[in-house]
């Protein structure tokens, strides 16, 4: 399909310079992912901490373990950082800026300068936000809803506010990057429906990101405004509307959650086609359905106001327009699933990352679907069985693309590979451990548990035992590819260019790939996952 | 698997749940068979093979697999609707309770008077309108064994009806984050057969009732120095009134100063307490001064309950109009003393 050559051994974008300039400068899109999956990775251990020690106050009714203002402090920071710095970020930051360029043949993003930095503004954010928690912390809610936020709240309201807008820069500056390098820089005969369905979930993605992220800039320089200053926008002793608020947060952060999960469908739908070594079946619904559910993503978000004394007709609106998303996630669903069919299925870590996506997505979705449904969404609105449901779809979601990605690509990214034994047994871990942690949830959520609770009736204790143990097996589940992934940096058997067998273009250069991405610019002159053409080739 | 069911929702709520949680584990099952069965039977066996390469018409199978889940989609969208409806929509004879919530205590108090503070005792049979407000954040009333919950805004009123259908004791929780101690803004609801709600009642302090003590705070206030309530006996007295009368208000339009029209509910009478400058009535200065700070929540719920009990003919004119409240205007200006003294009259002003 392309035409090609071999880096010369002992060159590539690792080996092209070794200071810590070389690597702080960078203008590599490669090199920045892996200054994100450094910083990122920073983040999601201490937002795992965070949510660590949740879940050990609760182990026992009583609120026994610490205060009720550190343990509520506790879950907004595990909100904020998880959401803020790892989720949002991780795939488009690290697996996109690794491979955007590469997968359309390109030797850069756009911007090199504004994507380094992006990494920049992201870390600046991150060290004023983390200022704030060790003053103290924040215990808001990762919501910040008014007028609590901006007149009741004790803690460092405007300081994290601020780390959040500059973030929100970041992001946008990834988003931009990623549209105009995939409309401008798309090899010759690469055309749109040649294009990976990894490209049309970032494309999709970056939609979401330019469109969302100046509103809940613009929300939170307001929020911040208004418990320095007293405007009253939001508060009603000012004369304001705190529902204000809720509508305005919700319109950037229901749609976030596409920011979070159409990427990973994106890792989703390459690990599946490479796995089965097959074309994915249905691919023009998949890359449409992604726009679509970015579109419909924004006109969901009132779903978050059922019970907040919203119009009955706005609920109903709403209700509908929310359950209708689901209809193009759950084709997806299918449409992996059909993929299977007569493929040649390897069992390799990546794969089970993600099947273990397509079996965490599918709970998540349909409980997703029922909480959409305005009668019942009543009764279980802000209680655990919400938690569980959102953590189904970002968790089960977007970390198994994340963690399927990373062990999909890492050869490509290191020139090595991992353990197979316990790189399975880590991929195992985590979807028991999830199920432990997660499922129990849900009942306790229809039981009425609420949620951001610190101490609960005594009757609820044993649902909440089990999903503190699932969240201990998970834990190590997710500790383990640290270690195994760096010990394969030194010890890992040495990949060849194509370990898997996967048809793209990141399969064509070398591993890790030159600086410059190809020694010879590629040229497509097949659709995409032409296995068919592979197969031809080795005969 | 299922809390305590004690409302007339709380049955249909479970139904609905029931359904979906039997066609959400018939998808998933479903799902999960076929891939495990695919991942068995399609396993790769040499690192060579590829998978069958085939075209095939996918078209035919995803407008099925399009179309299946949404009817069953649109279909439980309108069972949920009709649900919701039943929650949103109270019966006109509802009993009126009202309840303040504020960092982190319920209070209620009873048509008949009677305060609570955490605890809620309701009658069984008897369907149960709660009129709820807060004094700082928003809470949120949740009773999980009704299967109703109801944000409580600062700033608004909303409503949350249930009928109990079990004597029992239940839970009630807050479910909207509201501060250090949203896990302790729990209370009970008592479900007591009527006999017991009676005997109950008798043996607590009643206070007097919310309407009565609007009256009373009517007078306190010396609300009457402008707005008449009197049964309506002079013209005269509307003439020289300096504002609008209150008989007969709730729940009639009003035209505001600013061309729009407003209904008179509940939240309109609050805000015309505590921001009168918000909303000024066509044909009216704004004169009146705020009672922001000089009244709690709780007598401003008092006061809204008085002059809801307010019906009949506004005072002395039949069927006043806009004419009327227009030659109103001279008379007013007649009495006010100076526009600085209305500038003092500001919310805002100092
Ligand atoms: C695609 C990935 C999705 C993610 C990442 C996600 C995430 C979330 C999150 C974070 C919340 C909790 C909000 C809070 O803090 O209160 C939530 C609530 C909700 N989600 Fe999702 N969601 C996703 C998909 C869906 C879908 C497909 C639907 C409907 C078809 C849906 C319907 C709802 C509803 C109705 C709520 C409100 C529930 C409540 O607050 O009571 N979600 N979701
Ligand atoms: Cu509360």
């Amino acid at each position: 399909m392309t035409t090609h050559a071999a880096a010369a051994p002992g060159s590539n974008y690792l080996t092209n310079g070794f200071s810590l300039k070389s690597w702080l400068l960078t203008k590599d899109h490669k090199r920045i992912a892996i200054l994100y999956m450094i910083s990122i990775t920073v983040f999601f251990v201490l937002g795992g901490l965070f949510a660590f020690v949740v879940r050990l106050e609760l182990l026992t009714p009583a609120g026994d373990l610490m205060e009720a203002d550190t343990y509520n402090r506790m879950f907004t920071m595990h909100g904020v950082v998880m959401i803020f710095f790892f989720l949002i970020p991780s795939i488009p930051a690290v697996l996109g800026n690794f491979l955007v360029p590469i997968m359309i043949g390109a030797k850069d993003l756009a911007f090199p300068k504004i994507n380094l930095a992006s990494w920049y503004l992201y870390n600046i954010a991150g060290v004023i936000t983390l200022a704030a928690i060790a003053m103290g912390g924040v215990d808001t809610g990762w919501t910040f809803y008014t007028p609590f936020s901006t007149t009741y709240a004790n803690g460092y309201v405007v300081l994290t506010v601020v780390g959040l807008f500059i973030n929100g820069f970041s992001s946008i500056f990834t988003g931009l990057n990623f549209i105009v390098s995939i409309h401008r820089m798309r090899a010759p005969g690469l055309t749109w429906f040649r294009l990976p369905l990894f490209i049309w979930g970032h494309y999709a993605t970056s939609l979401v990101i330019m469109l969302g992220t100046p509103v809940i800039a613009i929300t939170l320089a307001l929020l911040a405004a208004e418990r320095a200053l007293h405007l009253g926008i939001f508060d009603p002793a000012l004369g304001g509307d705190p529902i204000l608020f809720q509508h305005l947060f919700w319109f950037y952060s229901h749609p976030a959650v596409y920011i979070m999960i159409l990427p990973s469908m994106g890792v989703i739908s390459e690990i599946i086609s490479a796995f089965t070594r097959k074309k994915i079946f249905g691919y023009h619904f998949v890359a449409f359905a992604s726009i679509a559910i970015a579109i419909l993503g924004f006109l969901v978000w009132g779903h978050h106001l059922f019970v907040s004394g919203q119009s009955i007709y706005a609920g109903l609106v709403f209700s509908v327009l929310s359950m209708l998303v689901g209809v193009p996630s759950a084709v997806k669903v299918f449409n992996w699933m059909a993929t299977l069919y007569q493929g040649s299925i390897s069992r390799q870590t990546p794969m089970l990352y993600a099947l273990g996506f397509i079996g965490l997505f599918t709970i998540g979705g349909l409980t997703g679907v029922m909480l959409a449904t305005i009668g019942l969404d009543v009764h279980v609105h802000d209680t655990y069985f919400v938690v569980a449901h959102f953590h189904y779809i970002m968790v089960g979601g977007a970390i198994m693309g994340y963690l399927g990605g990373i062990h999909f690509w890492w050869p490509k990214m290191t020139g090595r590979l991992y353990p197979n034994f316990w790189s399975k047994l880590s991929a195992g871990l985590v979807f028991v451990g999830f199920n432990l942690t997660f499922f129990p949830q849900f009942i306790l959520g229809y039981l009425g548990m609420p949620r951001r609770y610190w101490s609960y009736p005594d009757e609820m204790q044993v649902l909440n035992v089990l999903s503190t143990a699932g969240a201990t097996i998970l834990g190590v589940g997710y500790a383990m590819p640290l270690f195994y992934l760096l010990w394969s940096l030194k010890g890992g058997r040495v990949a060849d260019d194509n370990p898997w067998g996967a048809y793209g273009l990141e399969w064509e250069t070398s591993s890790p790939p030159p600086t410059e991405n190809f020694l010879h610019d590629p040229v497509v002159t097949g659709g995409p996952y032409d296995y068919a053409e592979l197969e031809r080739k080795r005969g | 698997m299922f809390p305590e069911a004690a409302s007339t929702f709380a049955g249909e709520v479970d139904t609905l749940y029931f359904v979906w949680i039997a066609v959400s584990l018939f998808f998933s099952v479903l799902i999960a068979a076929f891939i495990i069965f695919f991942f068995m039977k399609y396993r790769r066996r040499e690192w060579y093979q590829y998978g069958n390469q085939a075209e095939v018409k996918t078209l035919p199978l995803e407008i099925t697999w399009s179309v299946i889940p949404l009817i069953i989609t649109l279909a439980m969208f309108a069972w949920g609707a009709k649900v919701f409806f039943d929650l949103s929509r109270p019966p006109v004879d509802a009993d009126a309770y009202y309840a303040v919530g504020k960092q982190w205590m319920w209070k209620f108090q009873h048509p008949e008077g009677v305060r609570e503070i955490n605890d809620l005792h309701v009658p069984v049979g008897r369907p149960i309108q709660l009129t709820m407000t807060s004094e700082d954040v928003i809470h949120s009333f949740y009773v999980p064994a009704f299967r109703v919950k109801k944000d409580v805004l600062p700033g608004r009123y909303t409503t949350v009806w249930f009928e109990a259908t079990q004597p029992g004791r239940y839970h009630l929780f807050c479910a909207e984050y509201c501060g250090t101690e949203h896990s302790r803004m729990i209370g009970s609801v008592y479900a007591l057969s009527p006999e017991d709600y009676e005997s109950w009642l008798a043996t607590g302090v009643a206070g007097p009732t919310l309407q009565a003590s609007g009256e009373e705070l009517f007078e306190q206030f010396a609300c009457a120095t402008c707005h008449q309530v009197g049964d309506g006996a002079s013209v005269d007295a509307t003439r020289l009134a300096r504002g609008p009368a209150l008989r007969g208000l709730f729940g009639t339009e009003v035209a505001l100063a600013s061309g729009r029209t407003v209904t008179a509910d509940e939240s309109y009478i609050r805000q015309s307490i505590l921001n009168p400058q918000a909303d000024i009535v066509a044909g009216w200065q704004p004169i009146m001064p705020t009672f922001k700070g000089q009244v709690t929540a709780e007598q401003v719920n008092a006061l809204v309950d008085f002059i809801k009990s307010l019906d009949g003919e506004p005072a002395g004119v039949p069927g006043l109009g806009e004419d009327l409240r227009e030659g109103a205007v001279p008379a007013l200006q007649a009495a006010t003393d100076s526009v600085d003294e209305l500038e003092g009259n500001r919310p805002d002003a100092g």
